[in-house]
C-alpha cells in the first residue's frame, strides 16, 4: 500500500475516492449484514446467537469494505473495514459481560431475601436457610487478612519508595513482588495449609488458615498500589518539610502519608474487592460447613464465594432451592465488589485532589 | 578541614548532634520499613519450601504407592497439558480482542465515552471467578452446544473438533473462552496505557500527511504498543494458567490428553484438579496434589518473570 | 528544645531588630563553641536569635560521579541579601541547596569542603543535618504549600512538625507574626482555616516564606522565588525580601538579572567553561560594583549581554 502523501493526483475530490458515502453508511452496513446473517442461518437451520454475532460482524465488515471501495478508494475501505470490526469486536466482548451481570440479577434475586442473611445452612436440605454463616465468614477471614496485609505491604511500599535508595534489599524486594502477583491463588491456599499442617497435623482447617493465604495474595497488591501512589507524591513536598528541619520518619508520616492518604485507601479497597470473592484457596483452607462459627481459630469456617461454590456442586434435594441460594450468594458478592470498586473511585475523586 | 561523603539520605549519615529522641524515631521507623520488607521475602521462601517440604514425600514415593499406581511424572503431565491448552486457547481468543477493546477504547470511542468504558471493562476484571465460573456452566455452556455440534458434524476432520459434540457444553471449548474473557481486561489495560500514552506528535504528523485514522493506528500506535501487547498476552497468560475455579466448575476433565476441545472428555487442568480433589483427599495424595501445584507455580513463575521482563526492557527505551 | 523555642519566640520581632541594630554583624560576635566530642553538638546549645554570617571554604558539590561545583570560597553576609547569578546548570542551586544539606537528600550526591555559619562548621561529623535545616530556611522555586493542610497549619507546620508540645495560643502567636512577616495576615486572617492550595501562586509563595519563618531559622535560602510568579506579586515579594533582611542571612538565587540589582546587597556570579565541567564562582562583590564595574571579563559579558 502506497504512503497517504504519495499517490500523485492532480485533481483528487477533498472527500478522497470519485464519491461520498451517506453518513450512517456503517449503520446500513451492519442492520443489512445482521438481515443477511439471520436469514442464512435459518435457512441452514443452525440459528444460534454465538453464529449471528460472529456471522454479522464478518458480513458487515466485508460489506462496508466492497462498498467503500467501489464509491471510495481503498484506503478509506480499509479505514471503515477496521473500525467496524474495532467497535463489533468491542461489542463482543461486551455481550458475555451484559449477559453475566444480567443471569446473576436475575437467578440470584430469587432468594435475595432476609432469611438469605439471617440464617444459616444448618441441617437445610431443600427451601429455605440462608448464608449469614458465611457473610459473616467473608467478614472475618477479609478483614484478618487485611489486617495483616495492610501494615505490612504499606510499610513494605514505604521503605521501597522512601527508604530503599539502591540497596540489595529493594531490588530483592521489587522482584519478589513481582512473584507474588504471580501466584496462583490455589498455590497461596496450599501454603496455607502446608504452613498450619505443620502446627496441627493433617486435614487442619481454620478461618485463619484462609486468612494467611488471602494474604500471600494480598500483600503484593498492596504494596504495588502504595508505592505506586507514594511515587506521585511530588518530592517538593518533601523537600519543604526537610527545610524546615522535619526529621525524615515525620516527613514521612506527616507529610506524605497524609498527602496520600485518598491514594492509599482507593488501592486498599481495591485490594480487598479482589481478595473478597477468593474460592479456590479458601476450599482448602477454611474448608465447607453449614454452620455458623465466628472463631477463626476453631474449626471450619464458611466463606460466600466457597458457600457458593458449595450449593452448586452439592445441592440439596431437590437442587433448585440450592442453586437458587448459590446464585444469590454470587450476587450478594458481586454487588459487594462493585460497591468496594465505586467506593474506592468515589474517595479518590473526592478526596484524592491532593495529588492531582 | 573536615569533609563528608555520602550516598542516600540525611537521616542515616551522621550520628545524632542533639535530638537522641527523634534520631531515635528515624531509626524505629525505618527498622520497621525493613521489618516489613524482610517480613515479605520471608514470607515467599515459606511458600517456596513449605511447598516443596509437603511435595516431598509425593516426588521420593514409589509409582506402586501413588494414586492411580502410576509415576508423579505421569500424573502430573495431562494435568499440565490442559493446564497450557487452556491457558494458550485463552490468550490466542483473548489478544486480538483485547487489542480491539484497547485500541476502541483509546482511539474510536467518542472521548466522552472512553472513560466509563474503561470502567466496564476493570469491572470484567472484578468479578470473582466464582461468578464466571457458575455463568459459564450454566449459560454460556449451553449457549456452545449449536456451534460445537455443527463444528462435529462438518469440520470434524480438524483435530480441535473431532467430536462427539458435548451436550452439556462442558468443553475446554468453554473454559477456553471463559477464561478469555477473564484474562481479557489485564490484556487490555496493558494495552490501553500504552496505546493512550502514544506520542501526540507521532499521531499528528501522521494525520497531517493525510492518514486515515486506521493508517494512523498502524503506522504510530501498534508499533508503539507492540511490546506492550506482549507482555500483557503474557501476564494473561499467567494469569489463565492459575485459574482454579472457572475450570473445576464448568469442564468435565478427565486425565487424558486430548486436542479435541469439544468432546465430553476433556484434559483437566493442574489447579482445578487441586480444588476438585483436595477437599477429599489425605495422606499422600495430599502431597502429590501439592507436588502438582509446586509444578503450576513454576511455570507461573516462569512466564510472570518473561513478561516483567519484557516490561522493563521497554521501560528502558 | 521546647525550652529554648519558648525563649526565641518570647523575644518578638521588634525585639530582635532593636538587638541588632546594637550588634550589628555577626563575626564579631564570640566563636560559637566547637561541637564536643561527647556527640553534644550545637544543637543542644543555645541559639542567638541574630542573623548569622555564612561562610564557604573550598566547597565541591557532587552528584556521584558529577561535579558539580568545584572550589567555592564566599562569604554571605548578615542582614544582607546575596543574589547568585549566572547560566542554567552552573550550580548555583546545587551551592545554595548544600546550605542547608538539602544538596545530599539526592541520591548519590555529596559534597566536600567546609560551610561554617558563626564559625561551625555545618558540615562536620556530628552534626545532625536535621537541626542544620532548622537554622536555615529554605523557599522553593514553586509555592509548595502542605496540600492537606490549611494556611494556619502551614505556617505553624515546622512547629507542629518538630515538636507537639507548643500551646494554642504560643502557635496562634507565631502563625499571626509570622503571616505579618510575610505581608499575607491581612489577605488571610479571615481565612485560616481553608487550604493553603487556594490561595494565589503570590500568596503561596508568601505563605512558604511565613511557614520558613515561623521556625525562626537565622539564615533564610531562597531558589528562584519569584520564577512562577506574575510582575506584581514578584514585586510583591522583593519588597518582602528587603524587609526580612532585617531579620535574616539571606541569600537567593536568581535568573533575572533586574531582580539581582533590585533586590540584593551583594551578588555572587557563577559561570562553567562548558557543559558538563564544575560550576565555578567567578566574582562576588557588592551588587552595585558587579553590575557596573566588574573585574572579570566573563562577569560583565553575562551582566550585559543579560542586563542591557
Amino acid at each position: 500500500m502506497s504512503g497517504p502523501a504519495t499517490t500523485p493526483s492532480a485533481a483528487r475530490s477533498l472527500i478522497g475516492g470519485d464519491g461520498h458515502m451517506p453518513k450512517q453508511a456503517t449503520w446500513i452496513a451492519v442492520g443489512a449484514a445482521a438481515v443477511a446473517v439471520t436469514a442464512l442461518l435459518l435457512l441452514l437451520g443452525i440459528f444460534a446467537w454465538g453464529f449471528f454475532a460472529v456471522g454479522t460482524m464478518i458480513v458487515a465488515s466485508g460489506g462496508i469494505y466492497f462498498w467503500s471501495r467501489t464509491v471510495e478508494d481503498r484506503r478509506h475501505a480499509k479505514d471503515r473495514v477496521v473500525t467496524v470490526s474495532i467497535t463489533s469486536a468491542f461489542l463482543l466482548a461486551m455481550i458475555p459481560l451484559v449477559s453475566l451481570i444480567w443471569t446473576v440479577v436475575s437467578k440470584g434475586i430469587n432468594r435475595f431475601d432476609v432469611a438469605f442473611f439471617t440464617e444459616t445452612a444448618r441441617g437445610v436440605i431443600g427451601e429455605g436457610g440462608g448464608a449469614a454463616h458465611a457473610i459473616w465468614g467473608t467478614v472475618i477471614i477479609t478483614g484478618i487478612a487485611t489486617l495483616l496485609s495492610v501494615p505490612i505491604g504499606l510499610m513494605a511500599a514505604i521503605y521501597l519508595n522512601e527508604y530503599g535508595g539502591d540497596s540489595w534489599l529493594r531490588r530483592a524486594l521489587t522482584f519478589f513482588v513481582d512473584v507474588m502477583t504471580g501466584i496462583p491463588s490455589i498455590v497461596a491456599g496450599l501454603f496455607a495449609y502446608a504452613l498450619f499442617e505443620i502446627f496441627f497435623g493433617p486435614g487442619i482447617r481454620l478461618g485463619v488458615m484462609g486468612s494467611v493465604a488471602l494474604m500471600v495474595l494480598m500483600i503484593p497488591i498492596v504494596i504495588r498500589s502504595s508505592e505506586e501512589i507514594l511515587k506521585i507524591v511530588p518530592n517538593h513536598l518533601r523537600e519543604a518539610s526537610y527545610a524546615l528541619g522535619t526529621p525524615k520518619w515525620k516527613t514521612i508520616t506527616k507529610v506524605v502519608l497524609p498527602t496520600a492518604l485518598a491514594g492509599l485507601v482507593t488501592g486498599i479497597m481495591l485490594a480487598i474487592a479482589r481478595i473478597i470473592g477468593e474460592t479456590a484457596p479458601l476450599l482448602v483452607t477454611t474448608g465447607v460447613t453449614d454452620s455458623m462459627n465466628i472463631d477463626p481459630f476453631d474449626g471450619r469456617m464458611q466463606n460466600l464465594a466457597v458457600y457458593a461454590f458449595n450449593e452448586y456442586k452439592n445441592p440439596g434435594v431437590p437442587p433448585e432451592p440450592s442453586l437458587d441460594r448459590a446464585w444469590t450468594a454470587v450476587l450478594v458478592l458481586i454487588l459487594i465488589v462493585m460497591i468496594l470498586n465505586l467506593g474506592a473511585r468515589f474517595v479518590y475523586r473526592r478526596y484524592g485532589t491532593e495529588i492531582r | 578541614m573536615s569533609s563528608f561523603d555520602t550516598t542516600t539520605n540525611a537521616g542515616q549519615i551522621l550520628a545524632s548532634a542533639s535530638g537522641g529522641r527523634r534520631r531515635a524515631g528515624d531509626r524505629i521507623f525505618s527498622n520497621l520499613t525493613v521489618i516489613a520488607g524482610l517480613t515479605i521475602l520471608l514470607l515467599l521462601a515459606g511458600v517456596a519450601i513449605f511447598l516443596g517440604g509437603q511435595a516431598w514425600p509425593a516426588i521420593t514415593a514409589s509409582a506402586s504407592e501413588l494414586p492411580g499406581g502410576e509415576s508423579l511424572v505421569n500424573y502430573v503431565w495431562p494435568l499440565l497439558f490442559g493446564t497450557l491448552l487452556a491457558a494458550a486457547l485463552a490468550v490466542l481468543i483473548a489478544v486480538p480482542l483485547a487489542t480491539a477493546v484497547a485500541l476502541f477504547i483509546s482511539h474510536i470511542a467518542p472521548r466522552r465515552l472512553a472513560q466509563p468504558l474503561g470502567y466496564l471493562i476493570d469491572l470484567l476484571a472484578a468479578i470473582p471467578s466464582i461468578c464466571y465460573g457458575l455463568w459459564g456452566i450454566a449459560v454460556l455452556g449451553p449457549a456452545t452446544v449449536p456451534v460445537t455440534q455443527w463444528l462435529a458434524d462438518h469440520v470434524s476432520w480438524i483435530p480441535f473438533f473431532g467430536g462427539p459434540a458435548s451436550v452439556t457444553g462442558r468443553t475446554m471449548f468453554t473454559v477456553a473462552m471463559v477464561l478469555a474473557l477473564m484474562i481479557l481486561p489485564i490484556v487490555s489495560a496493558v494495552a490501553r496505557e500504552v496505546f493512550s500514552q502514544t506520542p501526540k506528535r507521532l499521531q499528528e504528523g501522521a494525520r497531517a500527511l493525510g492518514a486515515t485514522r486506521w493508517e494512523v493506528i498502524r503506522m504510530t500506535v501498534l508499533p508503539f504498543g507492540k511490546s506492550a501487547l506482549i507482555s500483557g498476552s503474557m501476564l494473561g497468560l499467567g494469569r489463565a494458567l492459575g485459574e482454579t475455579m472457572a475450570v473445576a466448575i464448568i469442564l468435565s476433565g478427565s486425565g487424558i490428553i486430548s486436542f479435541n476441545l469439544i468432546s465430553t472428555s476433556n484434559p483437566s487442568t493442574i489447579a482445578a484438579n487441586i480444588a476438585l480433589q483436595f477437599p477429599e483427599s489425605s495422606g499422600l495424595d495430599v502431597n502429590v496434589l501439592i507436588a502438582s501445584g509446586l509444578v503450576l507455580f513454576a511455570i507461573t513463575l516462569v512466564v510472570n518473570m518473561g513478561a516483567r521482563a519484557i516490561i522493563a526492557r521497554t521501560n528502558i527505551q | 528544645m521546647e525550652e529554648e523555642r519558648k525563649e526565641m519566640m518570647e523575644s518578638s520581632t521588634q525585639d530582635r531588630a532593636r538587638r541588632e541594630a546594637d550588634a550589628p554583624v555577626a563575626p564579631s560576635l564570640e566563636p560559637a563553641p566547637a561541637p564536643s566530642p561527647s556527640g553534644k553538638g550545637w544543637g543542644s546549645h543555645k541559639l542567638d536569635n541574630t542573623a548569622k554570617t555564612v561562610e564557604a571554604k573550598g566547597v565541591d558539590l557532587y552528584y556521584g560521579d558529577f561535579h558539580a561545583v568545584a572550589d567555592v570560597s564566599m562569604t554571605i553576609p548578615p542582614n544582607k541579601v546575596t543574589a547568585l547569578v549566572g547560566s542554567s546548570g552552573c550550580g548555583k542551586t546545587t551551592f545554595l541547596r548544600a546550605i542547608n544539606r538539602m544538596h545530599e537528600l539526592t541520591p548519590g550526591a555529596y559534597a566536600t569542603g567546609v560551610i561554617e555559619i558563626d564559625g561551625q562548621d555545618i558540615y562536620a561529623r556530628n552534626v545532625d543535618p536535621v537541626e542544620v535545616r532548622r537554622l536555615v530556611g529554605m523557599v522553593f522555586q514553586a509555592p509548595n504549600p502542605f496540600p492537606t493542610m490549611s494556611i494556619y497549619e502551614n505556617t505553624a507546620a515546622g512547629l507542629n512538625l518538630n515538636s507537639s508540645k507548643v500551646s494554642k495560643s504560643e502557635k496562634d502567636e507565631v502563625v499571626e507574626r509570622s503571616l505579618r512577616g510575610a505581608h499575607l495576615w491581612d489577605e488571610v486572617k479571615d481565612r485560616l482555616d481553608k487550604p493553603g492550595s487556594g490561595l494565589s501562586g503570590g500568596q503561596q509563595q508568601r505563605l512558604c516564606i511565613a511557614r520558613a519563618i515561623a521556625v525562626e531559622p537565622e539564615v533564610l535560602l531562597m531558589d528562584e522565588p519569584c520564577s512562577a510568579l506574575d510582575p506584581v506579586a514578584t514585586l510583591a515579594i522583593e519588597d518582602l525580601i528587603q524587609e526580612l533582611k532585617n531579620n535574616f542571612t539571606i541569600a537567593i538565587v536568581t535568573h533575572n538579572m533586574q531582580q539581582a540589582s533590585r533586590a540584593s546587597d551583594y551578588t555572587a556570579f557563577f559561570n562553567l567553561e562548558k557543559s558538563g565541567d564544575p560550576g565555578r564562582l567567578i566574582e562576588i562583590g557588592e551588587t552595585t560594583k558587579i553590575f557596573s564595574n566588574p573585574e572579570k571579563k566573563e562577569t560583565e559579558d553575562y551582566v550585559s549581554g543579560r542586563f542591557g
